[in-house]
Parts: C-alpha cells; sequence; structure tokens
C-alpha cells in the first residue's frame, strides 16, 4: 500500500482543479506573458492525466517564480537560481512525483547556469521552463543573459556589450533530451508542447518567450511567431542532433533580428538519470520515500558493518 | 593514562601506504587488548610529501596523542621531488627521518630505512651525536632489500613492521591475521615472508639497548577501531538517513565517501554534483519530499551553502549537514586541524539564525550527536549542523562493538500520514495549512508531496500558514517567534536527556578548564596530569553550540575561581560565544589558542593552565597563545 495516494490516481481531474480558489491572485502586470505560461500549465495537466497532488512545481525567484503561488500543486519556491537542483532530488526521493522547474532567464541561465548545464548532462525526468522574457523582471529591467547585445538598462546605460546565451543550443549540447521553444503569445503551441515535455522521459527542456511589457517587449513584438514544424519554410529532423543545432542557431539569431521562430527542436530517447541509476543498483526501484512509512521494512543497522573495523 | 605507552609513529611520503599500515598495526594492537589513538599528518598532495601517522597504545583509555612519541620508524619518500640548490622545501628524502627527531621523547627508538636513506644525508643529521645526548637507539636495517628480495620494493613497510615487533617483543600473530584479511591472495605470501623474516633478522642480529617493550593490556569487550568520519556514517545510517549529496573537499570527503559506499547497498541515493549549493539543494529537495538526508562540506564549500541552509530554515525543512573544519581563511591550510568556523556555522546565511549546531568531541560522541541531530532536524524541522575538524574526522580509536548494539530509528519525526492529513486544517481552497501560529513548541506538523489533501506552498518569502507569500505584520511576528519558539523547546527536550557536554576531574575543584569539539580528549588527559601533580581542576567538554547550554555552563563557571578555554583558533570564538550566551563572567576567563596546524598536545594545556590560571610555570612554546581576561 502506498503512503502517497495522489501518485497515479486515475480519478477524472476537473479543468479548475489548478486554479486556487480564493487568494491568491496573479500579481503579474497586465500584459504580461507569464499569465501565458500559468494559463498553458493548467490546462496541459488536466489533459496528461496530472492531478494537483501528484504534481510537484519547484521555482526560482524573479516575476516567474511566483508561478506555484497561482498554480494549485504541491510547491516549492525556492531560491534564485536553485530550482533544479531542489527539483530533480525530490524526483530522486520519489519518482512517482511529477516534478516541474520553472524560474526565469535570470535565474536559469545566469546565477543558475551551472544547474541547468548539470541537470540537462545528467537528463533527470523532470521538465524545466525558462520564462524569457530577456530581462530581469523583478528587479526592475536589468539586462539579462538573454537579452539582446546593445540592449540598455540602468545597469548597463550604454548598451549591453555581451552577445546573448544561445539557451537552445546550450541545452542541446548539454545533453537534454527534448528542446522546444514556445511562447506565451501562442497558447495553444505551449500546451501542446508542455504535455510532450511531460510526457517525455528525460530532461525536458522549453524555453518559453514571455513578453514582459513593463520593462521590455510587449505581446506585439512577439506575433507573428513561426512554428517551426508548420512552416514550409523550414524542414528539419528533430531527432538529428546537426541538423537540430543548426536549426536552432538560425532561431536563435532570427529573434533578436525580429522573426519568432518556436516549435520542438530536439527529442531524443536516451535513457533518464534515474533509470541509469537503477541499472548500475544506485537507486531503489520502490521510491524512497515509500520507505519511511512501511511497517515491516528491516532498516539496516551500523552494527552489521563493524566487522572490517575489528 | 599509565606510564608504559607505545606511541609508534610510522613516516614516510604521502602515497607510500603508510595509512594502511598504521592502520593494520592501530588494528593489531587493539586485538593485543590495548586502547588505541591514532593521529594523522599529511601534506595536501598526493604523491610525495613527509607524512606520518602516530599510534598510541596503552593498557588503559587512550583519549588523545600524546606528548611527543617514543619509536620511530621512518621509511623513506619514494616521490620526493629532487631538491635543487637551496629549494625552500629543502631535502625531501630525508625528511621522514629529519623531520621526526624534534618530538622523539628521551630513550626513543629509531628504525631508519638505510636502504632508502643515503648514508651523506643521514650523516648530515648528526644522527649518532643526537641519539649520544638523548639517549636514543638506532637500528638502521635495509628494509628496501628485504622487500626487494621476495616481493616488490613497496612491502618495505611489511619489513619495518617486522622490525617493529621484534624490537617491542611484540607477537605476529595478530599482524599476520590481519594482513590475511586485507591482502590479494598474490601479494599476501611475499609479505609474510618479509614479515618473519625481518622479525627473525632483528631477533638474531641485533643488539638491543632499549628498554620499551610492548604494553599488555586486556579487554571485556569486543572493539572496532573507528575514526570520527566512521562515526558520523554510522550514526547517519542508523537514523534512516538514505541520502546524502555532496562535492569533494578535505576533509568531508571522508563522510561523503564512507556513505556513498554504504548507501547504494542499503537501496540509497547518494549524489556528487556540480558545486556545494547545489549539494545543499538537493538535500533541502530530498528531505522536502519526504527522505532522510544530509550533505555537508568543509569551509569553503560551507560558505557556498548558506543559502540553501537559510532556506532550510524559512521552508521549516529537516536537514542534517557536516561541516568539517579545516585552517583557514579561504583554501588555508586544507590538511590541517582548525576550530576557527564556529561563528561562521552559527551565523552565516542572512536573517537571525534558526539552527541547532552539535560540536562532537570523540568518536563515541559524534554517533551519538549525528543520532540526536537527526532527531531534533526531524522531529523540529529544522537544519542541525554538526561541526567538527581535520582531527575528530581522521583520528582512529577503539570502541566497544556493544556500544552500536541498538535499534535504528528511522522516523521521518513531525511528518502526517495520509489519515492525519484528511483531518488537518486547510483553508477554503483546499491548502493545507503547514505553518500554523500556534503550536507551543512551534512545529507544525507537514506533509509531503504526493499525499492526499497535503498540497501546500513551501518559500523562502515570509508566509501565512498555507504557505501564501505575504508581508502582513502581524503574520510576520507571529511566524518569526513561533520559528524562534523552536529552538526554546529543543533547549528544554536536550535538557531532559543526558547532557551532551563531557565532565572530568572532581565536582569541587577550583579552577576550571572549557573546550569544545575535538580539543576535549586532550584536555581530558590534561587534567588527570594536573590532578596527579595536585592541582584542583575540572573541565567541561562543551557540544551543544546552539542552542546553547546556558544553564549548564554558567554553574560549571560559578563553580571555580576561574576557567581556562581551549581551544584552536585565533580570536577565541568560543569564549566569546560563552560571554555573549552568559552576559557576564568575562573577567573569569582566560583562553589559550593554538593555530598552528596542529592539534594540543596534553603538556601544551598543563603549561597554560599553570601560567594562566596559577601564573606559575614557564611560557608555553612559541606557536601557543595566552590570551587575558577581559570583563564585560
Ligand atoms: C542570490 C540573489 N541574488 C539576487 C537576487 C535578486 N533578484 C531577484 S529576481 C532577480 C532576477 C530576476 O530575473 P529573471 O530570473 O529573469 O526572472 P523574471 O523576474 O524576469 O521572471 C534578481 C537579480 C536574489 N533574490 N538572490
Ligand atoms: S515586470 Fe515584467 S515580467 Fe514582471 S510581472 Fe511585470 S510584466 Fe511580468
Ligand atoms: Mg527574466
Amino acid at each position: 500500500m502506498s503512503a502517497f495516494n495522489a501518485i497515479g490516481d486515475e480519478r477524472e481531474i476537473d479543468r479548475d482543479e489548478f486554479t486556487p480558489g480564493l487568494e491568491p491572485q496573479p500579481t503579474w502586470c497586465p500584459g504580461c506573458g507569464d499569465f501565458g505560461v500559468l494559463k498553458a500549465l493548467k490546462q496541459a495537466l488536466p489533459e496528461v492525466g496530472k492531478t494537483p497532488e501528484e504534481v510537484l512545481t519547484v521555482t526560482g525567484i524573479g516575476c516567474s517564480g511566483k508561478l506555484n503561488s497561482y498554480l494549485d500543486t504541491y510547491g516549492f519556491h525556492t531560491i534564485h537560481g536553485r530550482s533544479l537542483p531542489v527539483a530533480r532530488a525530490a524526483k530522486l526521493a520519489n519518482d512517482g512525483l511529477e516534478v516541474i522547474a520553472a524560474g526565469g532567464d535570470g535565474d536559469g541561465y545566469g546565477i543558475g547556469g551551472n544547474h541547468f548545464m548539470h541537470t540537462a548532462r545528467e537528463n533527470h525526468d523532470m521538465t524545466y521552463i525558462v520564462f524569457n522574457n530577456e530581462v530581469f523582471g523583478l528587479t526592475k529591467g536589468q539586462t539579462s543573459p538573454t537579452s539582446p547585445k546593445g540592449h540598455k538598462s540602468k545597469t548597463t546605460p550604454h548598451g549591453n556589450a555581451k552577445s546573448p546565451i544561445r539557451p537552445l543550443s546550450l541545452a542541446l549540447t548539454s545533453g537534454a533530451t527534448y528542446i522546444a521553444r514556445t511562447a506565451a503569445v501562442n497558447p495553444n503551441q505551449a500546451k501542446e508542447i508542455i504535455k510532450e515535455a511531460i510526457d517525455h522521459d528525460g530532461f525536458a527542456h522549453i524555453d518559453f518567450l514571455t513578453q514582459c511589457p513593463t520593462w521590455n517587449k510587449d505581446a506585439k513584438q512577439y506575433v507573428p511567431y513561426v512554428d517551426v514544424q508548420e512552416s514550409e519554410d523550414y524542414d528539419f529532423d528533430v531527432n538529428s542532433r546537426e541538423e537540430a543545432q543548426e536549426m536552432m542557431f538560425e532561431t536563435e539569431n532570427a529573434l533578436h533580428e525580429g522573426t519568432v521562430l518556436t516549435g520542438r527542436y530536439f527529442v531524443d530517447e536516451r535513457p533518464s538519470y534515474q533509470d541509469e541509476k537503477k541499472e548500475l543498483g544506485e537507486m531503489p526501484e520502490e521510491p524512497l520515500a515509500e520507505r519511511y512509512f512501511e511497517d515491516d521494512y528491516d532498516w539496516e543497522r551500523s552494527y552489521d558493518l563493524l566487522e572490517r573495523h575489528k | 593514562m599509565s606510564d608504559n605507552e607505545l606511541i609508534w609513529r610510522v613516516a614516510g611520503g604521502s602515497g607510500d601506504g603508510i595509512d594502511s599500515t598504521s592502520q593494520n598495526f592501530a588494528k593489531a594492537l587493539m586485538r593485543s587488548g590495548l586502547d588505541v589513538f591514532t593521529h594523522r599528518h599529511y601534506p595536501s598532495r598526493i604523491r610525495g610529501g613527509h607524512t606520518y601517522v602516530e599510534i598510541r597504545a596503552a593498557a588503559e583509555e587512550v583519549q588523545s596523542r600524546g606528548d611527543g612519541y617514543n619509536f620511530l620508524l621512518a621509511l623513506g619518500d619514494s616521490f620526493a621531488r629532487n631538491p635543487q640548490e637551496e629549494a625552500y622545501y629543502g631535502n625531501e628524502e630525508v625528511k621522514p627521518l629529519s623531520e621526526n627527531l624534534e618530538d622523539l621523547r628521551e630513550g626513543g627508538v629509531i628504525i631508519y630505512d638505510e636502504g632508502l636513506l643515503s648514508e651523506e644525508d643521514v650523516a648530515e643529521l648528526d644522527l649518532e651525536e643526537r641519539a649520544e645526548e638523548n639517549g636514543w637507539h638506532l637500528y638502521p636495517m635495509d628494509l628496501r632489500s628485504l622487500a626487494r628480495e621476495h616481493g616488490r620494493e613497496v612491502m618495505r613497510n611489511t619489513a619495518g613492521v617486522g622490525a617493529t615487533a621484534a624490537l617491542l617483543d611484540m607477537d605476529l600473530e595478530h599482524i599476520e591475521d590481519l594482513m590475511e584479511d586485507a591482502m590479494p591472495e598474490k601479494i599476501l605470501e611475499p609479505n609474510i615472508e618479509i614479515l618473519h623474516e625481518a622479525h627473525e633478522i632483528v631477533s638474531e642480529e641485533y643488539e638491543f639497548t632499549h628498554d620499551l617493550r610492548v604494553p599488555e593490556g586486556d579487554h571485556d569487550d569486543e572493539q572496532a577501531l573507528l575514526s570520527g568520519s566512521n562515526a558520523i556514517t554510522f550514526g547517519a545510517i542508523d537514523s534512516g538517513c538514505r541520502f546524502i549529496a555532496g562535492y569533494p573537499m578535505t576533509p568531508w570527503t571522508d563522510v561523503f565517501t564512507l556513505m556513498s559506499q554504504h548507501l547504494p547497498e542499503m537501496g540509497g541515493v547518494s549524489e556528487q554534483v556540480e558545486d556545494e549549493i547545489a549539494a545543499a539543494a538537493l538535500a533541502v529537495g530530498a528531505s522536502h519530499a519526504g527522505v532522510k538526508a544530509m550533505s555537508g562540506s568543509s569551509g569553503g564549500g560551507f560558505a557556498l551553502m548558506s543559502e540553501p541552509l537559510g532556506l532550510a530554515e524559512m521552508t521549516e525543512t529537516p536537514l542534517v549537514l557536516l561541516e568539517s573544519m579545516r585552517a583557514g581563511p579561504s583554501t588555508g591550510m586544507p590538511t590541517k586541524p582548525e576550530q576557527a568556523d564556529l561563528e561562521f556555522t552559527l551565523y552565516t546565511s542572512q536573517g537571525d539564525s534558526n539552527r541547532v549546531v552539535f560540536a562532537p568531541g570523540t568518536v563515541e560522541e559524534a554517533y551519538e550527536q549525528t543520532r540526536t541531530a537527526f532527531y531534533i532536524a526531524y522531529e523540529y524541522q529544522i537544519p542541525t549542523v554538526i561541526i567538527y575538524d581535520q582531527k575528530l574526522s581522521g583520528e582512529n580509536t577503539n570502541v566497544d562493538v556493544s556500544f552500536f548494539d541498538r535499534e535504528p530509528a528511522p522516523d521521518l519525526g513531525s511528518t502526517m500520514t495520509e489519515e492525519e492529513l484528511e483531518d488537518a486544517v486547510h483553508d477554503a481552497s483546499g491548502k493545507f495549512h503547514r505553518f500554523q501560529h500556534d503550536p507551543e513548541n512551534g512545529v507544525s506538523p507537514r506533509s509531503l508531496p504526493g499525499q492526499q489533501d497535503g498540497r501546500y506552498l513551501a518559500t523562502g518569502n515570509e508566509h501565512t500558514p498555507a504557505g501564501h507569500i505575504s508581508e502582513d505584520p502581524d503574520n510576520r511576528v507571529a511566524q518569526v517567534n513561533r520559528r524562534l519558539r523552536k529552538l526554546e523547546a529543543i533547549r528544554a527536550d536536550l535538557d531532559e536527556g543526558d547532557t551532551h557536554q563531557t565532565y572530568v576531574g572532581d565536582d569541587d575543584a577550583d579552577y576550571g578548564i572549557i573546550t569544545w569539539g575535538s580539543s576535549q580528549g586532550v584536555v581530558e588527559e590534561a587534567v588527570a596530569r594536573l590532578e596527579a601533580d595536585g592541582h584542583s581542576v575540572k573541565a567541561v567538554g562543551v557540544s551543544e553550540m546552539m542552542p546553547f547550554p546556558e544553564a549548564e555552563l554558567a554553574e560549571f563557571i560559578e563553580s571555580v575561581e576561574e576557567a581556562m578555554v581551549v581551544e584552536m583558533n585565533a580570536s577565541a570564538q568560543f569564549r566569546g560565544l560563552l560571554q555573549k550566551e552568559l552576559g557576564r563572567y568575562g573577567e573569569k576567563l582566560t583562553s589559550l589558542l593554538k593555530y598552528n596546524g596542529n592539534p594540543f598536545e596534553p603538556a601544551e594545556v598543563v603549561e597554560g593552565y599553570e601560567l594562566n590560571v596559577e601564573g606559575s610555570g614557564t611560557d608555553p612554546s612559541a606557536q601557543v597563545r595566552l590570551e587575558p581576561a577581559a570583563g564585560d
């Protein structure tokens, strides 16, 4: 018998279950792209058969980090840049959980960049949504790792001397096995991509373009957007690392030239970290968290380890 | 402590197998019925560099290293750098001999490998002359050739052990047994041959001029030879800890390695991750999801853990962290012990500290307090730090095997089951009240992700009972006060059980010595010696750093005329903590400080005491400092 009966619960799921009944109401600015992520998630989760209490959303700090304040699941609003290490450990502790990490572009590609690289490399079975608004929203509009070259803000009065980071390419070289870009202005695509990411066994990275009308671009500047799978102008194989790499490079360049390209870029079937660890005998088949509720588990004792010290 | 003791020092190059040789020799002494205590001195280098291990053995309890030593086995340093003229590191080849003469007691015994140490190098040391002056007994022997003859050159350690046993009139039985346990067939045979051959040569061809012989002892109980790192690992395992995340750093690596070896066999998970920020964050994540988890590091790595540590405080996530100190600041002296991270460990991370800190003083205490740390962390939903150092981490001593024969304690503490959650307080939207204002002991039971009816938001922001972010002043005060109440409850809980402080000496003594953490053993021995010399002195080794055992310490200080605080740092951090927590007694407290990278020796504490408390005696050695009392 499981101690976590929300996990694998097969009941009907109501569309509104992920919306908190009362407070808190979102405090994002009107027109903020973050609403788009919230809405897409609320739609995607019931469609993939997840109930609020089998989902753990782990966020960083930023406007984006408030996501789980407004999404009714188990939530962990951590510290700036650290959502991924918290999230992946929760998955190792109880791999029945549906773990979704989320945060801003500063949070994920800047201060937490090292964790991004390593979580992708290890291919933890989870979804990571980066709210990419190309700016530090919460701290009032400073230049972020995805801000374009020349971007002016209070901390870069003469314009940004740095070229932006390439989030998709970085995910690819680091080892992510599902990589997509979507946009708040395209809720239907966003929902579908989130569903695919959740269903994917491995590290699924979604670079989610979220407009920040207060400090950066508004929604209008993300339209028209192009879905690379649907457009006849683009033809590449998402299972091919080489072709994906080329397409990502083009997509990252295009954004700063005013063309918003979105879609799936890379899908790979490499085994997840959890599977690799189980294969090596370094992780139990049964979720570890269950063991503490098993009445008859025979806990190992140090007393039985003393032989080699005698 | 008895007069008849052996302090055997085996010296060589780092990478020459000194560790395993000494480990086996210590076990052989232990099996023969003696109490043993080891001390390791090593450079921050993998191959080469002078290193030694000291084994103190006597029939009665030994709880620290001694003053100096009385038997040297000087092997060579096979990875010594070729000295250029005037290289600052000098002639490394001869260091296993030359560097160890200073501490050798009068009448001491020296075996050195004349196969590896060149005649000219030895001649330069004026060894014969110094031996004459100090009454040392020299037994040069070509260990290298002997090893080569029967096997390989690296087996010269075994030849040295055989020679040692012969000079000490020690039976080879236990040594042989241990070699059989530890060595693969292929190298076992030649090693046994070498052992016996060396023993025979020394017994038959050397004329013994020394008196030292191996002491005789007897244990009532079966013994195990364990380090502080072993003990912490065992304490964690017996507490049901099945998750560790870390990043290597000396000396914390010892526990991390041990846990990583044991956990997979127990269906646990060990994670070596990208940095210490991640390591602590992973431990938080695993614990949040319902697994007993730990992480840790040494100074620099622990600094990186500051923010996740604060997150655990604010989200009330149970967590055990280790802070395995080494000499700082910065990279400092990686392989040298110091107790200078106390203030850092107590206060690092923003906001008012809300954590529990233990500083065990012995191997047994390390085990006991690790269990307590897990109990407190999970019962009170609070991060608990065990602060120790390179000394406790690496010292080995014998412990009764029966000490570990007890029930495991895997309980998750104040965590709810789904049945309990059904009846718990929820708000109108169904969120569970994870952080209620009113619990008297501050502890509001938690749910775990995946449980029915338990969803809530954990956040590093200040939050309402359901976990919503809030800056409301009333809620703020209620939550801060509740989290602080946990510390009061923990203090009361600790006061109820057996004390974690260790007291030695006569209750009615006039003078006191106060120490903390791993300096305890040395102080215990110093007190025994002072008492034997007719001084009226007692001591306390303090382990509870936060919440502080105020009443106990006030009582101790009240009961003496004056007290000397002994610790391994330059700014008297523990004395500062005492004065801060007690708010008085400044004029009663002096300090004895050492921070040269080597732990105190009992004689230094004795000398410091005589000078400090009684105003008599000689100045302590140049590298120990006295810090006079300062009024409040
Ligand atoms: C260690 C640390 N450094 C700095 C901050 C201040 N801070 C909060 S959010 C943020 C940047 C937010 O930008 P981003 O991650 O892109 O999120 P957004 O607000 O744009 O969603 C910063 C610098 C912090 N909270 N913690
Ligand atoms: S500042 Fe920008 S990112 Fe933040 S809530 Fe407002 S619009 Fe959204
Ligand atoms: Mg941003």
